[in-house]
């Protein structure tokens, strides 16, 4: 915060105690007492450079949140007051949110642990992505079962499953089950069979 | 003018919306992770870094003639009551804490020194020195919000209206017909706690006042709150008229003693 | 709902505030408790013998709504001579299978219809897509009673099967005295008719049952007699407990769904798409336009390549044997038949049942991926656990690759959520991601991306889905985000021939010359508009507010809201209007969207050569169904019986007292090593009753929680709640340690000591009940043990949901024993066989095709 200082002597005027009577704040418990900061005081949502439209990703009743953000940084995150579900109200998990999204608890790195490893490794995005890659269609294609016991078609393997959150938004759920199933991958089940 | 809340406990619901909501406002630090066995109520008490607390009661008592197998959870958020006359601010000496354009009480954290003298001077216990900066510190009534015409973060985060801000004296109104009604509905334990100075003389009137449903011991808060201050014209009164009369005594008892040699 | 769903009651409080009454029935005094005009404390478990109690006393004072009942319900229709009720059979159906464990269901069809012909009766598996509300069975050829006096009449079946469900019934089973059942029911007729409605909310504390399913059902039942379901302040409502678990089953992340409630095909029976389609449409009502969602759909996933010729690809899509759920899937993988696992935004050790069989499975696995925020207990099972801490298995011996990708959060991305009421609402990208951190769109569109280049060159059959995958998405900005919006307009349809969006279900075609991801989203995207990010405050007086997302189908708030008008078209009453016939402009309308063809007249009468929509007469306000009407009595759709029956949880404290049929007949068991049950009842090492649930301040499993400060100090050590009677008789003290055991193991908790806990009188005997939330894990901001340790794999057999809100299990004080072995610390119970009567005790494991051995005793690794 910047403060401006002024080495001056104040005039007579600019005295406390003649503010205060002048004022009508003889015991300075008001506005005399305030200084530069609480008069400029301003909400910090004021330096938002946009405010975008979004929802409470915890439970599923589905409350409108707003998103303050400045540059690439998130200043706030609040209920909004013209969602017909919420009228502006979150709960405390809700309320949270803000912290969900930027808290320094989140790993930011993909993480490898090798088989029978001790630690966790830092390993690249675009690699990890092509070793699992490699691995869905090494597992795919060492397991895959034309036929069933008793000769009936299935054309599937049953060697990957997926279980997956009920936070996922719907396009990352359709294009999961569109992927999985073209690939033969049957066992794809969700938070909602929990 | 002057802002302020209106907590009616009977539609609180103990989420804790309210403190997270204040503390995510406010960016403050959690108070340490403690299980009290204290029903649900694990951050236990307002303080430096929690300006909303939620106290949970259990009562072997229902609500009205709730048919709740003769019990009650009474739930109910605490804060700083804005106090008309409050003693945190008539203590401070530094000219720290003030009362703003809105009515609050507002406690200026580029001028507090971290005396503590406004703690002894607050009845409800509220007022907190940060143990890190030696600060202190309480809820602001979001006066920064306030300043863009923006309400509480509490208020706006509660979803069942528990708490509602508003001008004090619109809050009065609306408190007193909710006492009204819910005296209609058979909730006849239902009162007003601190609403203005008559019913609260030790405060002048809070203007964070309360709907509770049983004694205000029982939500741990005072009965009688005075703030230190309050009598301190009474007193000094009487302190002047104590030295009258023991000059007067001192005067006459020299004056019969002289007589009295004579 | 309080507690769950804080935001959601802020309605309830302001009903409450205009004079509605709460009535809050839970084994627990909660938040919800606390403000409700009435608590009914009930036994964890007993609530279909509570719920049928309620429907017989409806039908025995003759309190249901008669007109309703009679237009929308198929209380008239005359149930096959065959049908035997559980009633005449001591807790089992007619069509029993010896032997193999389930019914024949063709008994309980309506007589005179041709559902016995039908083979999907006949086919074992076929609860996948009836558990989806499915039918194709039962059009409108059955023979029906209107005066409702036929013995085999649905009216008189249902009366006869709930006529033992008595306030004194209810007294000995759930716990409830007699006056409090009787003034809750005289509530519930009193607030229900043609002037007032009644709503009815739960969640998974219904659900998670060995007979989930037809605790539903039995709502469903009692609200239709009380004509409480498509009108205004009524219906059940689902409260649903993560953002879009509503999406998540409309756009199905499952095994035995396709988008929309198509059933994913299975083997030997779905052999082709003409077959499939014939499968499951049936002659009348809406589902009868079945063949234009699923060609669309596969149009959707194929492109070009799905044409007439090669039956739109539809031999592309892996074909079901048998249940193939979530608990099955993890058995098999402990049992080492699945090499590699896909975990994302889920906490299974945490949040699912029974976590050491869980991270047993994960150590079995060849590859794992993991997609969170923050490192959940899911990724670091190798290095922590329960496991580790009593030395039984050690990181160097575990040989499952881990990797672990850091999510996006929803303000770092595009896309929707569905919430409980079925609106969809988009949330819009606020900030990029930090460091790695990609959504899943991102991890799904880049993944599928990799896998077709590494399979374009292949001229192996088994390769031909992903080269004919349609994968081609727009992406946008430095790290390639897919365009979620593009997701969206493929979801809603478009026109194949230029790629316009179609304006909703109604324009799909069974030609190729559409194609839809989801028909029941169609509309979402119509014109190229996002409707599920429309943001125009409500100010219709009724707050529906139809401008603020989009709820599917077509964007009706009130699902069957045919039903609120009688049927003439007119509303039941001006009070309860909400859409009406409009005789001026021959079309219905009102406050909502109509949910009926809009032009279609109440007086308009289907006939026996009438074909797809036309078979939906102007009455038939349940217009998915094949005969339009609301099901009191289920001819097709469950495995376990078309009425809702009492049956204890798989493990209780006591005997059924309704039937010598213990538990659900067909409920889905996994009787193993590293799956102990205790005995079926009466089990002397675990007396208590335990029950699980969410806290308002925690979430789930505790990913989204426990690593937040300001959520995990609200919260921040795992307990259980129990009465204070029960502390005296175990020397519990408030807020010291407590260790709770069942057959599968034992976990340390805090002890609450509260009065809102409180024991249960069945009778003359007494019953306590310890209440567990599950929300901890041994990583995050606060740790402790997680109470899914505690709970079975053991399921309801319609969809396959565990139980874990009702189960036995025991208490002392102290902390966990961190040395012994918790598979050597209880031996398996005897008494297997008095779960079931003589008939169904032949049930065998392969109902859900486990077939690998069973593991030994203490084999844990």
């Amino acid at each position: 915060m910047r403060t401006s200082v002024t080495k001056r002597l104040p005039k007579p005027t600019e005295w406390p105690v003649v503010k205060q009577l002048q004022r009508g704040d003889p015991h300075a418990l008001g506005e005399t007492a305030a200084t530069d900061r609480s008069r400029n005081l301003a909400p910090r949502t004021r330096e938002a450079d946009k405010v975008v439209a979004s929802v409470c990703p915890y439970c599923a009743v589905g409350c409108g949140q707003l998103i303050y953000v400045k540059g690439d940084k998130i200043l706030d995150i609040e209920g909004d007051p013209n969602s017909p579900i919420s009228e502006g109200c979150l709960c405390p998990k809700g309320s949270a949110t803000f912290q969900l999204v930027t808290s320094s608890q989140r790993v930011q790195h993909v993480l490898y642990r090798s088989p029978f490893a001790t630690e966790w490794e830092v390993i690249p995005l675009a690699q990890a992505m092509e070793m699992v890659a490699q691995r869905v269609k090494k597992t795919r294609d060492e397991n895959w079962q034309p036929f069933a016991e008793n000769g009936d078609e299935v054309n599937r393997t049953l060697a990957i499953a997926h279980l997956g959150g009920a936070t996922l938004d719907n396009e990352e759920n359709y294009l999961l089950k569109k992927l999985f199933n073209s690939l033969g991958i049957l066992q794809i089940e969700n938070q909602a069979r929990i | 003018m002057a802002n302020g809340f209106f907590t009616d406990t009977t539609l609180c619901i103990g989420c804790k919306a309210c403190e997270v909501a204040c503390k995510q406002w406010n960016q403050l630090p959690d108070d340490g992770y403690h299980f009290t066995g204290m029903s649900y109520d694990n951050t236990m008490a307002l303080g430096s870094s929690t300006w909303r607390h939620v106290s949970f009661i259990e009562r072997p008592a229902p609500i009205g003639d709730a048919d709740t197998g003769g019990l009650a959870w009474l739930m109910a958020s605490d804060v700083c009551k804005h106090c008309a006359r409050a003693g945190c601010l008539e203590n401070c000496p530094t000219g720290a804490i003030i009362r703003t354009e809105f009515g609050s009480v507002y406690v200026q954290p580029d001028v507090c020194n971290g005396c503590g003298y406004c703690v002894s001077g607050c009845p409800f216990g509220v007022i907190d020195r940060n143990h890190e900066d030696g600060r202190a510190w309480k809820c602001t009534l979001c006066y920064d919000r306030q300043k863009d015409g923006m309400q509480p973060a509490c208020a706006k985060a509660c979803p069942t209206a528990s708490i509602q801000f508003g001008e004090i004296n619109d809050l009065r109104h609306r408190a007193r017909e909710r006492v009204d009604k819910l005296h209609e509905l058979g909730v006849k334990e239902a009162y007003l706690y601190g609403e203005d100075a008559a019913s609260q003389p030790g405060t002048e009137g809070l203007n964070a006042f309360f709907l509770l449903l049983d004694k205000p011991e029982v939500y741990n808060l005072p009965p009688h709150p005075e703030v230190p201050t309050h009598k301190g014209k009474k007193s000094w009164i009487s302190a002047g008229l104590a030295a009258i009369g023991v000059t007067a005594l001192a005067f006459a008892s020299v004056m019969l003693g002289n007589s009295a040699r004579e | 709902m309080a507690e769950c769903h804080p935001v959601g009651f802020r309605w309830v409080m302001q009903a409450k505030q205009r004079g509605a009454t709460i009535i809050h029935v839970d084994p627990r005094f909660t938040r919800t408790s606390a403000v409700a005009d009435m608590h009914v404390p009930i036994r964890a478990g007993s609530d279909i013998a509570f719920l049928g109690a309620l429907i017989s006393y409806v039908i025995q004072n003759e309190r249901y709504f008669k007109d309703y009942v009679l237009s929308y319900t198929n209380a008239a229709a005359i149930v096959s001579e065959d049908y035997q009720d559980a009633e005449d059979l001591d807790g089992l159906f007619s069509g029993w299978q010896e032997g193999k464990g389930q019914y024949e269901l063709g008994t309980w069809s309506y007589e005179g219809s041709d559902a016995q012909s039908r083979d999907v009766h006949n086919v074992p598996e076929s609860h996948a897509e009836k558990a989806a509300g499915f039918q194709t069975a039962e059009a409108k050829t059955h023979a029906t009673d209107r005066t409702l006096q036929h013995p085999r009449c649905v009216f008189q079946v249902l009366k006869r099967h709930f006529q033992r469900y008595t306030p004194e019934m209810v007294e000995h089973v759930c716990g409830i005295s007699q006056e409090q059942f009787n003034r809750m029911a005289e509530f519930l007729c009193r607030n229900s008719g043609r002037e007032r409605t009644t709503a009815f909310c739960y969640a998974v504390g219904w659900t998670q049952h060995s007979t989930g399913a037809q605790f539903i059902r039995s709502c469903a039942i009692l609200q239709l007699l009380l004509g409480n379901i498509g009108r205004p302040g009524g219906g059940i409502l689902a409260l649903r407990g993560h953002a879009t678990i509503q999406g998540s089953t409309d756009v199905p992340t499952l095994y035995n769904l396709l988008p929309g409630y198509l059933p994913m095909p299975k083997a030997g029976k779905d052999t082709s798409l003409q077959k499939y389609n014939e499968n499951y449409t049936p002659r009348a009502g809406w589902w009868t336009e079945f063949p234009k969602y699923s060609i669309s759909l596969l149009k959707a996933w194929y492109g070009d390549a799905a044409t007439a010729d090669n039956d739109y690809c539809f031999t592309h899509l892996p074909r079901m044997t048998g249940d193939h759920s979530h608990l099955t899937t993890v058995v098999n993988m402990a049992d080492g038949a699945v090499h590699g696992y896909f975990v994302m935004g889920e906490n299974t050790v945490v949040g699912s049942s029974n976590s050491a069989l869980q991270r047993k499975a994960l150590r079995k696995l060849d590859w794992l991926v993991v997609r969170d925020f923050s490192l959940i207990e899911t990724a670091d099972f190798w290095k922590s656990s329960p496991e580790h801490d009593r030395g039984e298995v050690r990181a160097e011996e575990i040989g499952t690759e881990v990797f672990f990708f850091p999510a996006a959060t929803h303000v770092e991305k595009d896309g929707s959520f569905t919430q409980t009421q079925r609106i969809l609402q988009w949330h819009h990208t606020a900030v990029e991601p930090p460091g790695d951190a990609r959504s899943e769109l991102h991890f799904a569109y880049h993944l599928g991306k990799r896998l077709k280049e590494l399979y374009a060159d292949s001229t192996d059959p088994k390769d031909r889905p992903m080269q004919d995958l349609a994968w081609d998405y727009p992406t946008h900005g430095p790290i390639e985000e897919p365009i979620a919006e593009a997701v969206l307009a493929e979801v809603n349809g478009y026109y194949t021939a230029d790629r316009k969006p179609v304006g909703g279900f109604t324009e799909l075609k069974s030609d190729g010359s559409t194609a839809c991801g989801c028909w029941i989203y169609s509309g979402v995207y119509a014109n190229g508009v996002n409707r599920a990010a429309n943001r125009k405050r409500a100010t219709d007086p009724y707050h529906y507010g139809p401008d603020w997302g989009f709820a599917w189908p077509a964007n009706r708030r009130i699902l069957y809201n045919r039903a609120a008008a009688d049927s003439d078209g007119r509303p039941w009453s001006e009070r309860k209007a909400l859409i009406w016939w409009d005789d001026a402009k021959q079309q219905w309308t009102g406050h909502d969207v109509p949910d009926f063809p809009k032009e279609k007249k109440p007086d308009y009468r289907a006939s026996p050569d009438s074909r797809g929509i036309d078979t939906i007469s102007g009455d038939d306000a349940f217009l998915l169904q094949p005969d339009g009407k609301g099901w009191l009595f289920a001819p097709t759709g469950l495995q376990d019986g078309p009425l809702p029956t009492h049956y204890e949880p798989v493990e209780s404290v006591i005997e059924n007292p309704l039937y010598r049929q213990q538990c659900n007949p067909v409920r889905l068991e996994y009787p193993r090593a590293d799956n102990k049950m205790a005995r079926p009842y009466s089990d002397p090492r675990f007396p208590y009753i335990i029950t699980t649930y969410r806290l308002t301040e925690q979430h789930t499993s505790g990913a989204m929680s426990r690593w937040l400060s300001w959520l995990a100090e609200l919260q921040p050590e795992m307990f259980c709640e129990i009465s204070p009677e029960l502390a005296q008789e175990r020397r519990l003290q408030n807020g010291d340690w407590a260790v709770v055991s069942t057959a599968r193991g034992e976990i340390e908790t805090r002890v609450l000591v509260t009065a809102r806990m409180r024991p249960i009188k069945l009778g003359r005997r007494v019953f306590h009940q310890i209440g567990m939330p599950y929300h901890w894990g041994n990583r995050g901001l606060v740790t402790g043990d997680s109470a899914n340790e505690l709970i079975a794999f053991s399921a309801d057999p319609n969809v396959s949901i565990q139980e874990s809100k009702a189960l036995t299990g025991d208490i002392r004080p102290g902390r966990r024993d961190r040395h012994t072995p918790v598979s050597l610390q209880v031996e398996n119970a005897p008494g297997e066989r008095l779960r079931d009567l003589p008939a169904a005790q032949q049930r065998p494991i392969g109902k859900h095709h486990i077939v690998a051995p069973e593991s030994k005793q203490g084999d844990q690794t």
